[in-house]
């Protein structure tokens, strides 16, 4: 199983790639609209990017819920144990 | 009132023989080929592997994330408008031009055929689900227009003219329009293409429109484009884009623009003749090329010069010979017709707006670009056809741009030395 910090990590890459926004401000805290400025076809760009990555599948009534990194992050680890 | 003249202050392209005027000028005037062989995993089986492959590769020059959102054929139109609005004195000039007076037509003949392709392979090998959501503005053939528009604030209209391998004459041709009739001042003109991939080329391959010589191994790449040679038998796929800053002269000298030359006018017409080929007598090429010369006010006797359409195939090479006697009478024996698709392929949607900055930067320094591959001119065509590099005389002087694509379009652009 990956850590928190593991896929905090990886999506820190994705979302980098995606948008250009330095890995390293991609924090738990950080909200994708608010902080990160992430618009909603780069967060639908991500999600693609991280189920493929994580072989995880998150429905698109989830990605709403999906506010923080942190959120994110907490979620592919439940789909990941689940 | 007296009519809105339009003056070129800009231009970019990137292309086979160059990632930018400069070089793209210095390769032609050499007479230097951009055909190159495929990558051997290309696709194997296609009977064609030569194309005239960008020389830069676009997705290199600009920024990565941009880049990504972008279908190559919008790169390359995003690299060439770049270098043509920074050319035009533009580039850090907030509020010189006014945005609800600037405007935008870029042509593309076939849009975002790749970005399509990869998407489509996508949703079969791995389902729905993995289609970028980004698919949709990638491919779209306004993408590079849209683009370009939104970087430079464009919010007079962003237009996307489709005639095939005449789009980016009429691209041209249409900013012109806007500017007389006076909804822009100024407007970022030209055509841009991508189409290097297996299913395009297979496509004009069945059509007998490619040549297939060349691709054999130990062929030479850089000898199958070869306009009016009694060897030609097809044209050379190549990609990329050109870009023109078009500005309304009174504009241009207002805030002291370098001009380069002055688009005198243009003409568009349709054969009516047949959907792929050209009518073999030339006639709607012809009215073309004298709706042009009557849209500009000039008599045949101002031409000095015609980058040609002439793409390397054995009818339509004919038919333009015969399109330029129709038109320019006794002084078709004088000017000098040069076909710079020789050395880049065919850019098909973007062809016309690379042969335009040929056109204008050849009435700027007085020199054509040769036809390269001409060893054996064909009997039908008597036409002057020089194989280096060709000074123009000096005075007034005009010249011709032509472009005709599948579906029956013809369009003529005439410009002139200022």
């Amino acid at each position: 199983m990956a850590t928190t910090e593991e896929i905090r990590t990886e999506l820190a890459d994705i979302v980098n790639e995606v948008t250009g926004i330095p890995a390293g401000d991609v924090q738990l805290e950080k909200s994708f609209t608010d902080d990160l400025d992430v618009d909603s076809l780069s967060m639908v760009e991500v999600v693609v990017a991280a189920e493929e990555k994580f072989s995880v599948r998150i429905p698109d009534d989830q990605v709403k819920n999906l506010k923080t990194v942190g959120d994110a992050v907490s979620y592919i680890e439940k789909a990941q144990a689940a | 009132m007296s009519r809105r003249r339009v003056v070129v202050t800009g231009m970019g392209t990137t292309n086979p023989v160059g990632g930018d005027v400069q070089s793209t000028w210095e390769a032609l005037v050499a007479g230097r080929s951009g055909i190159r062989r495929l990558p051997e995993d290309f696709f194997p089986d296609l009977p064609v592997q030569i194309a005239g492959t960008a020389a830069v590769d676009p997705a290199d020059v600009l920024d990565r994330v941009k880049a990504r959102r972008l279908d190559r054929s919008a790169q390359l139109a995003m690299v060439a408008a770049l270098e043509a609005w920074a050319d035009a004195g533009l580039a850090e000039t907030e509020g010189v031009v006014d945005q609800e007076r600037l405007g935008v037509a870029v042509a593309s003949g076939i849009g975002g055929v790749t970005t399509l392709l990869a998407n489509y392979d996508t949703l079969l090998e791995k389902g729905p689900r993995r289609v970028s959501p980004i698919a949709v503005p990638m491919l779209m053939p306004n993408a590079p227009a849209a683009n370009i528009g939104l970087h430079i604030g464009a919010r007079a209209g962003v237009h996307t003219p489709v005639s095939a391998c005449a789009s980016g004459n009429e691209g041209v041709a249409l900013a012109v329009d806007q500017i007389r009739l006076g909804r822009a001042d100024v407007m970022v003109a030209g055509g841009t293409e991508a189409a290097i991939h297996a299913l395009p080329m297979a496509a004009f391959a069945q059509m007998m429109a490619l040549s297939k010589t060349g691709s054999e191994p130990g062929g030479d790449p850089t000898t199958v484009s070869r306009p009016w040679d009694t060897a030609r038998d097809g044209f050379v796929l190549g990609e990329g884009a050109g870009i023109l800053v078009l500005e309304e002269l009174e504009h241009a000298q207002a805030r002291g623009a370098r001009i380069y030359a002055e688009v005198l006018g243009a003409g568009i017409t349709n054969d009516a003749h047949d959907i792929a080929q050209p009518d073999p007598e030339g006639r709607g090429g012809t009215r073309a090329i004298q709706r042009a010369l009557d849209d500009a006010g000039i008599s045949p006797g101002d031409i000095a010069h015609v980058n040609a359409h002439a793409t390397s195939t054995p009818q339509g090479d004919v038919a333009e010979g015969l399109m330029i006697h129709a038109t320019l009478g006794k002084y078709a024996d004088e000017v000098v017709v040069t076909s710079t698709k020789s050395m880049t392929g065919h850019l098909l949607g973007g062809a016309g707006a690379l042969e335009s900055i040929a056109t204008i930067l050849a009435i700027h320094h007085r020199l054509a670009p040769p036809t390269i591959n001409l060893d054996n001119l064909d009997a039908a065509v008597e036409l002057d056809i020089p194989t280096t590099a060709r000074e123009l005389r000096g005075g007034d002087i005009a010249a011709l741009n032509n472009s005709f694509g599948f579906g029956g379009a013809n369009v003529a652009v005439a410009f002139g030395s200022l």
